[in-house]
């Protein structure tokens, strides 16, 4: 509660919530909120402007463009998360463990994690998609693959240091159960870094993974995706720019938020301990 | 430190070793059958069961895994690494230009960077919490929230289409790098410029700083030891992000139409190209580790302290 | 005659308004040596800091700092930096990062000395290693080519005291320049500091909470707490005649540990 106070009393980070939310519940209910439906061709209709009808306008084949941005959601946002959330959640599982019982078990993880991470950013989608075809479950699941490594390191640093801590070393030295320790004791506690970091990835997660499709390696056309869009967009570009604009400013608007809220909740958490972990995850991300 | 050196690159191999393995094992893990992909990307018409076996046995499909492997490792060390299916050249052929051309990119581009990520970090760390400080950083805060090729499309549209200034693609004259080269500077200064700003201000509480100024050093000289201790740890990061940047390039590559190397692989994804897709990973992978040496063994020289047996 | 006269000042912390150093005035004479003692956190260090203009940005000062006349905070920032290193030098506490830490330490030597003088490159180097010498720093040209994690920290000291030496300054501002070191180094760099009074005849501000180092190298001794001086007189009057309950209370704590070290001997005995 008083988490969620401090955020309210950010301005910022509460409106960035508030989009975030409202994008993820339109996203959902996609079938309530959009006007048309978003495949539906008419090609008479082709370059239609903004009118009550069509309130974003129509696309060269005389698609509903708001219709479309709303079903891009889905890939584009929704699915993105539940990547992430995966990856986070395989991460946490394995950084507890190394971070908790150390020794030779943490040393297997942390060999492997170094291996997956000899890979640098976009070479491990771009090796996926070209063995097992081109597709957005591919996408989504090299990004997985990717970044459980990554997640994996961070989260048993974090581990770590709390397990050094007195209280931690007391209950394990006075032979509580290991589980208990994890649940009542130290999944509190990381929870803030797990929080700050995988917020703090959704954004270039958002970015890379809508590239994909801009690339046409992801979702596949005439499916509605945010980065599908623009590059449809962008083969009419000279006569029409005009229809880059709705997709590109969504893609800014959700990342910008999400930019925001990490950023306050990284203040939240710890504004000294942030410090140090900023440049790493500068570092890796970059 | 001669010892540290050899010990260093001596980690280099295994590592090396362990990716080509990977890079070969995703491969074979593909559901699709490479003789058949073959026969297909040649526009062979009628695919019979028989030619399958036999460009199998061509192939070397049939030999046990580690055989393969072992052939297939032993012709990349000769820089062998095939025919491609498509076009039936050695994939090497194919892959050196795009090489080259990405290298070009990468490397004008990480010039830029470098440079203007020192001068941007230490104008904003001398000027910690000022107008321009501030300024900078909102700019970059919206430069990197920004997806590239959006940022790229719309400059195309600008610069090209409306007042025709610049090519809107290929590499055919110096021009051609103006476009590709900023948004890719863009996309990065943003993180570099950071990093060095914030190892500054980190630094600047440092008991040095003050001994400097008050021994009455004056303040140029004081920045370039900041600077000089700062760029320690940038320069590590800066040259791990050498092959981000190498692989980042693919989407602007593909927008600029760069006959690079994320156009090459891009275009050999959609056509199932196998050779060429493992030996750009291959290349990548590799590229990664000899750089993520080289800053390990340049921080060492910088750092007087990391030197041991003096 | 009075080199520099300190009054009024004050020392507050701008973004909470918190006063640091409160309406301290006091005066240093030409030739003679001012203690300036307390507990951390009194405010020495900030007074002395006050005097080069070297506190950090979020502190700001009021009050007049009178050197030979002058007062330097009226003077630019361009003038007041000639100032520093060759008029009012300071030796700092931790010589361990006095230096930077990437370059050998000959590297600060040479600039700061080039930065006030227009000496050639030989003299540059004679007169710093005659001064590394007179320190009992044993070759000195080796230890120009140290990095400064390689030189211990009584060393360092030493090379900090070697390059005030070569700028001849007026006045040596030292703070706490012997608390971070061993007895022994201690020692010596006490040594180098009595030394350094006798040959050169500058005047010295000595920060320390060390009281018997103040007995043996100061003329005079100011006694801060919370920012305020309470007490201040000549070396024998503040030791043997201590009017403020601080001053006491600071004595006897000293008295009492040396009584009992002095007890713990004879019951040894």
């Amino acid at each position: 509660m008083r988490f969620l106070k401090s955020l309210f009393k950010d301005k910022l980070a509460a409106s960035s919530l508030v989009v975030i939310l409202a994008v993820i519940i339109i996203g959902v209910f996609a079938p309530v909120f959009a006007p048309h439906d978003p495949l539906e061709v008419n090609i008479s209709k082709k370059y239609a402007g903004s009118s009550w009808e069509y309130l974003l306008g129509t696309d060269q084949l005389g698609r509903c463009v708001l219709s479309r941005l709303i079903y891009g959601i889905r890939p584009s946002i929704l699915w993105v998360m539940a990547a992430l959330m995966l990856s986070v959640l395989i991460g946490a599982v394995l950084g507890f463990i190394a971070g908790y019982f150390k020794g030779k078990v943490d040393a297997l993880i942390m060999r492997v994690c170094d291996i997956m991470l000899s890979f640098p950013g976009y070479v491990m989608p771009i090796a996926f998609v070209g063995i097992f075809g081109v597709g957005l479950e591919n996408i989504l699941i090299a990004f997985i693959i990717m970044k459980w490594a990554w997640f994996t390191r961070v989260i048993r640093t974090s581990v770590m240091q709390y397990t050094e801590l007195e209280y931690i070393q007391f209950a394990k030295a006075a032979g509580v159960n290991h589980f208990k320790i994890i649940r009542r004791h130290l999944i509190p506690v990381t929870l803030a870094d797990i929080a700050v970091i995988s917020s703090s990835s959704v954004c270039s997660m958002i970015l890379q993974i809508s590239g994909f499709s801009f690339l046409g390696l992801g979702v596949q056309a005439p499916a509605p995706e945010w980065g599908m869009m623009l590059n449809e967009a962008r083969s009419v570009m000279f006569t029409r720019p005009e229809l880059m604009l709705a997709p590109g400013i969504a893609i800014i608007t959700v990342v910008f938020a999400f930019n925001f809220l990490s950023d306050s909740l990284q203040t939240i958490f710890d504004p000294k301990l942030m410090k140090s972990k900023k440049i790493r995850t500068e570092k890796v991300e970059a | 430190m001669a010892l540290y050196t050899i010990r260093r690159l001596a980690a280099v191999f295994p590592i090396l070793i362990i990716i080509s393995f990977l890079t070969f094992f995703l491969i074979n893990l593909s559901p699709f059958n490479p003789a058949e992909i073959l026969l297909q990307a040649r526009g062979i018409p009628v695919i019979t069961d028989d030619l399958i076996l036999q460009t199998e046995e061509e192939l070397g499909l049939n030999d046990p895994f580690i055989v393969q492997y072992f052939n297939w490792l032993m012709d990349c060390f000769q820089l062998n690494f095939g025919t491609s299916y498509v076009t039936g050249e050695p994939v090497w052929n194919e892959i050196k230009p795009a090489f080259i051309n990405t290298l070009k990119l990468t490397v004008l581009s990480s010039f830029i960077i470098v440079g203007l990520s020192i001068l941007l970090g230490v104008i904003c760390a001398i000027n910690e919490g000022k107008f321009i400080d501030k300024s900078v950083r909102s700019m970059s805060f919206v430069l990197i929230g920004m997806p590239s090729y959006w940022l790229a499309s719309l400059m195309i549209w600008y610069f090209s289409v409306e007042l025709d200034l610049l090519p809107t693609s290929g590499m055919s004259s110096a021009e051609s790098y103006i476009l590709p080269v900023s948004i890719i500077t863009v996309s990065y200064v943003g993180i570099y410029f950071r990093v060095i700003r914030t190892s500054m201000l980190s630094n600047l509480n440092e008991d040095y700083v003050f001994y400097g100024r008050a021994s009455g050093l004056p303040e140029k000289k004081i920045t370039l030891h900041l600077l000089r201790n700062s760029l320690q740890v940038s320069i590590s990061v800066f040259c791990m992000g050498i092959p981000t940047i190498l692989g980042g390039t693919v989407v602007i590559e593909n927008i600029f139409a760069w006959p690079g190397l994320g156009s090459l692989s891009v275009d050999s994804i959609l056509k199932r190209d196998f050779p060429i897709i493992q030996t750009y990973v291959l290349l990548l992978g590799a590229s990664f580790v000899v750089f993520n040496t080289l800053s390990d063994l340049i921080n060492m020289t910088l750092n007087p302290k990391l030197r041991k047996g003096f | 005659m009075n080199l520099l006269e300190v009054r009024a000042l004050k020392v507050w912390n701008k973004n909470d308004n918190v006063s640091i150093v409160q309406d301290s005035s006091f005066e240093l004479k030409e030739g003679s040596c001012l203690a300036i003692v307390g507990e951390s956190g009194s405010g020495k260090s900030v007074t002395c800091q006050a005097i080069t203009r070297l506190n950090k940005p979020s502190l700001q000062q009021s009050g007049e700092i009178l050197f030979k006349g002058e007062d330097l905070t009226h003077l630019s920032n361009k003038v007041m930096r000639k100032r520093r290193g060759k008029n009012i030098c300071m030796i700092i506490q931790n010589g361990m990062s006095a230096f930077d830490p990437t370059c050998v330490v000959g590297v600060h030597l040479r600039e700061t000395i080039n930065e006030h003088f227009d000496w050639s490159k030989g003299k540059v180097e004679d007169r710093l290693l005659e001064a590394m010498r007179s320190v009992m720093l044993k070759h000195p040209a080796e230890i120009l080519k140290k990095y400064p994690h390689q030189l211990s920290g009584g060393m360092l000291q030493r090379i900090m005291i070697a390059l005030s030496i070569v700028l001849e300054p007026d006045i040596i501002i030292a703070d706490e320049p012997t608390t971070a070191l061993d007895t022994v180094s201690q020692y010596e760099v006490i040594e180098q500091f009595i030394k350094l009074r006798q040959n050169v005849g500058c005047s010295m501000i000595f920060v320390s909470h060390d009281l018997g180092v103040v007995r043996r190298i100061a003329d005079e001794v100011l006694v801060m707490k919370d920012g305020a001086i309470v007490e201040r007189g000549r070396n024998e009057d503040i030791f043997e005649n201590p009017q403020h309950e601080y001053t006491k209370y600071l004595i006897s704590t000293r008295r009492s540990l040396n009584d009992h070290f002095r007890r713990i001997m004879k019951e040894e005995l």
